[in-house]
């Protein structure tokens, strides 16, 4: 055995080690708030649309306890100044290491038919990419290539890092983290939320999911998690009008009694509550079902990616203060045996919804604020593995989308011949630090080397127009 | 009930008082919580035989009406969509012994299967019986079963792992997530030697005609000398499992992994090292669990967050409730833990059960929950007092004490909207939510 292996007797014990994988916590360590002072509540609507929408089912929440209202006044003036002045990230994940061998296929490229004989696709379909002859875009992710087409997609034909691993988890967390780490325990846009983020706005580094995402983990300020934001209400069954809010309240102040508890277990619970207090008061002027769009959405209203797409475009309009959003793409990319099947529907549904997410940001004139990051935690093997699918491989597919996105591809196509590693994985041509980097510096403005680890030691695309 | 504890003797047990609160917590930990007065009852046995009696139950009885969905028509586990779930979620709210069955669940967490994998509910409930038969028996046989598993052939492709064409999904997770941890004592070659040795499954599921042809075909097998950890020979499934179980690291892992479902907080590296004597080379859950049971730790540690689940069956068993909704299908994966769907194949993360989308889940289970019991808001008969509004909603629950701030919170609560001309039956039911969702209830 090598002096590399050696079992973990560390002092800070945690199952989420054991797996590396980042634990995003929802604002551990806010500033103390008194007991008895009132909920911080920060909406980030305007005035105008604040007091357009509370006829509807805001005003019989807060409205009717006549508590809030001074607070939210608070909270407008305070995200009034700021939300518009904010540009925001939106994180797309592809959960299980996409191919890049497929989503942008060398037809040019002859060692490819022999290494797929069974998976490679057609020198016939799909549409050629326009900045390598050799590829082609897979004919179920039209959308990119009509995206760019427009000159809205930066395209990253091999990304990835030096000594890659093959695990999901440790791959996956590695790109959450920002750094080869794997003790890191804050995600890399979690970071730039505890610099840039404010200690009672949740909603500034957003998980459109069931669930936080990692990368967004924050050491000091919170950060939140929804389905969507006309979908988070809290009503009980024999329970209603002031008593409700009266109820919404009593939720709020129990998270404030134990957001600080010394007890780890109660202190989890209590400041789970008090987020979801904040978050409920920054979203109440969406009452159900109140999200329209200006341009249809592919899917139906089971597909959770177009319809949380489609509500973050309506969150920014109403100016809430989002920074950083995280979401997960439809679809199984993990694709060890069946890859064709497996492939084409996930591909199609986000390709769709994000060129659908980007004519809406066009025609309500928010474009110019969003950029959309799309990755995933590895590429596949170049060989085919005769399940019909391809094992976990190195380097891999990403893309960044909006109309400040410098749509020029970053990295070139390694091939398949002298762009193969020992193992036959595609060498990376581009690292995701050095985006990682390049986003920071071009897009928010800030200062990379705070936040990414070595971050002078990557090389930096121009990403941003 | 003989005791074969002299093995751990070095290990510490716990020997501060035991009464109602802290055999609570043990139900929590070991189970889904006390049925009403079951926890006074099991104090009375002492620690030691309070494990014992849930570690090693005499048999098994289920307690109350049997599942149904809500035109109370029996639940069909094998074909109606999700109705797995709720023939699962109903063992445990009824089940008398409920420490096999919380191991069932670490199990699935530990070899973590989806259903959307697998597309067969029957295969899932097959694994499922499996988990549940060997949950706390021989590890080792454990392993060699679930390697064999139809869904775990499915899920991590090892029936699509021939001589021919090696496929490394389950040989990696076997190392990382089974028995050794990531970055622990293998490298990219162990992987593929792995994915060798584990060749010779075969198997297919199909919508129309279900599972079929699941067996071992040596002529899919890979009969070529392989080296794992440095070691060489014609290995086959078998050995890969063995090989893995005989390494130096298995032991720390398998009790750091099996530890971190009953105690939040890491184990001394005393207490380590005994656990790990304790389970080497003879490989058996039981004695391991039973000795985590009552160590201090977990006594004298700090809260742990409910799983979701835990979470669910609880609240059902308090209320003497059965099974007689489909709709916790969807309320559980709103609150982060539907069963048979986990987010991927290292499971579910048990640090980070709450944010605000799952709080919110949390908060609709409760209501779902107390629907069938809600007040009519104009209901008569209450006091319109909050102190007695609130013993009643404590007694609902039957949660003797609150945490000082949450009785605070729910007097000023009662008292302002009594003040406010609240009907006192609205007072009530909005109690019992609040009680259910603060952090009194939420963890143990």
């Amino acid at each position: 055995m090598t002096d590399r292996i050696r079992p973990c007797g560390c002092a800070d014990f945690s199952r989420t080690e054991l797996f590396r994988r980042a634990a995003a916590s929802a604002g551990e360590g806010l500033p103390p708030i008194e007991s008895g002072m009132p909920l911080p509540a920060g909406t980030g609507l305007s005035r105008r649309s604040f007091i357009a929408r509370t006829a509807g089912l805001a005003l019989s929440v807060y409205g009717a306890s006549n508590l809030r209202l001074p607070l939210l006044d608070e909270g407008i003036a305070h995200a009034a100044t700021q939300a518009n002045e904010s540009r925001v990230l939106v994180s797309v994940f592809l959960d299980g290491g996409a191919d890049v061998l497929n989503l942008l296929f060398p037809a040019g490229d002859s060692r490819y038919y022999e290494l797929r004989p069974k998976l490679a696709l057609s020198p016939d379909i799909g549409v050629p990419f326009d900045e390598d002859s050799r590829l082609r875009w897979h004919p179920s992710a039209q959308a990119f290539a009509t995206l760019h087409g427009e000159g809205k997609a930066t395209v990253f034909p091999s990304i990835g890092y030096t000594s890659p691993d093959k695990s999901h988890f440790t791959s996956r967390h590695y790109w959450e983290v920002g750094a080869t780490d794997a003790t890191a325990r804050t995600g890399w846009l979690g970071r730039f939320l505890d610099q840039a983020g404010r200690a009672d706005n949740p909603l500034q580094g957003l998980a459109l999911d069931n669930r936080l995402q990692p990368a967004l983990a924050t050491a000091k300020v919170p950060v939140a998690s929804m389905d969507g934001p006309d979908r988070y209400s809290f009503k009980a069954f024999g329970v209603s009008g002031q008593t409700e809010a009266r109820m919404l309240e009593a939720l709020g102040q129990l998270g404030l009694a134990h957001e600080r508890a010394s007890d780890k277990g109660v202190r989890q619970a209590g400041d789970a509550l008090a987020q979801s207090y904040r978050l409920r008061g920054q979203v109440s002027p969406f009452g159900t079902g109140t999200i329209t769009s200006p341009v249809k959405y592919p899917g139906d209203q089971d597909d959770d990616f177009p319809r949380r797409l489609a509500s973050l475009a309506a969150m920014l309009a109403a100016g809430l203060p989002l920074r950083c959003v995280a979401l997960s793409a439809p679809g199984r990319y993990d694709t060890h045996a069946d890859q064709a099947d497996e492939l084409s529907d996930g591909i199609k549904l986000t390709a769709d919804s994000l060129l659908a997410f980007q004519r809406d940001l066009e025609a309500r004139g928010l474009a110019d604020r969003v950029l959309v990051h799309v990755w995933s935690e590895f590429g596949r093997r170049a060989r085919e593995n005769g399940s019909l699918g391809t094992d976990h491989g190195a380097a891999g597919f990403g893309l960044l989308l909006g109309t400040r996105a410098g749509g020029k591809m970053v990295g070139e196509y390694p091939g398949l011949t002298s762009g193969l590693d020992s193992e036959g994985n595609l060498k990376a041509t581009s690292d995701f630090r050095g985006v990682y980097s390049g986003i920071l510096e071009q897009w928010f403005e800030t200062d990379a080397g705070a936040i990414i680890p070595n971050a002078g030691s990557f090389a930096r695309p121009k990403l941003v127009r | 009930m003989s005791c074969a504890t002299n093995s751990y003797v070095s290990l510490p047990a716990y020997k501060g008082p035991f009464g109602a609160a802290q055999a609570e917590r043990l139900l929590w930990r070991a189970g889904f919580g006390p049925r009403p007065g079951q926890a006074k009852a099991l104090a009375k046995k002492g620690v030691k035989n309070a494990v014992l009696s849930l570690t090693r139950p005499a048999g098994e009885k289920l307690v109350g009406p049997a599942p149904t969905d809500d035109k109370k028509v029996p639940i069909a586990p094998l074909d109606a969509r999700g109705h797995e779930l709720l023939w699962w979620l109903d063992r445990m709210v009824r089940t008398s012994a409920p420490t096999p069955e919380r191991m069932t669940l670490i199990w699935h967490d530990w070899f973590a299967t989806s259903i959307v994998g697998v597309k067969s509910q029957k295969l899932m409930l097959d694994q499922n019986q499996l988990l549940r038969k060997g949950g706390l028996g021989s590890f080792a046989e454990l392993l060699l079963n679930v390697t064999k598993d139809p869904a775990m052939l499915l899920w991590l492709s090892g029936n699509k792992n021939t001589r021919l064409s090696p496929n490394e999904n389950y040989a990696r997770e076997l190392m990382e997530l089974f028995t050794l941890g990531a970055q622990r004592g293998y490298d990219e070659s162990d992987v593929r030697e792995q994915a060798r040795a584990l060749t010779g499954w075969r198997g297919y599921y199909r919508q129309k005609t279900g599972a079929s042809d699941f067996r071992y075909e040596p002529n899919l097998h890979d009969t070529g000398i392989k080296t794992v950890f440095g070691k060489k020979g014609n290995f086959d499934w078998q050995d890969a499992c063995r090989l893995c179980l005989e390494h130096p690291l298995h032991p720390s892992f398998f009790v750091r992994r099996l530890w971190s479902y009953f105690i939040p907080t890491a184990p001394g590296k005393k207490t380590q090292a005994e656990l790990e004597k304790l389970y080497r080379g003879k490989y058996q859950v039981r004695p391991v669990v039973e000795a985590i049971l009552q160590h201090p730790d977990l006594y004298r540690g700090p809260r742990m967050v409910k799983p979701p689940v835990v979470y669910t069956a609880g609240l059902l068993r308090a209320m003497g409730r059965g099974v007689d909704s489909t709709r916790w299908v969807r309320l559980t994966l709103t609150a982060g833990q539907r069963l048979f769907l986990p987010p991927d194949v290292s499971g579910w993360d048990d640090e980070r059960w709450l944010d605000t989308a799952t709080l919110r889940g949390r908060w609709d289970l409760v209501a779902w929950a107390l629907r069938s019991v809600a007040l009519d808001e104009k209901a008569t008969g209450l006091p319109s007092d909050a102190f007695k509004l609130l013993t009643q909603a404590q007694s609902f629950w039957h949660v003797p004490g609150l945490l000082p701030g949450t009785r605070k919170v729910l007097l000023d609560f009662g008292q302002r909207s009594l003040a406010a001309k609240a009907s006192p039956a609205t007072v009530l039911n909005a109690l019992r939510q609040l009680i259910a969702i603060s952090p009194d209830l939420q963890t143990a």
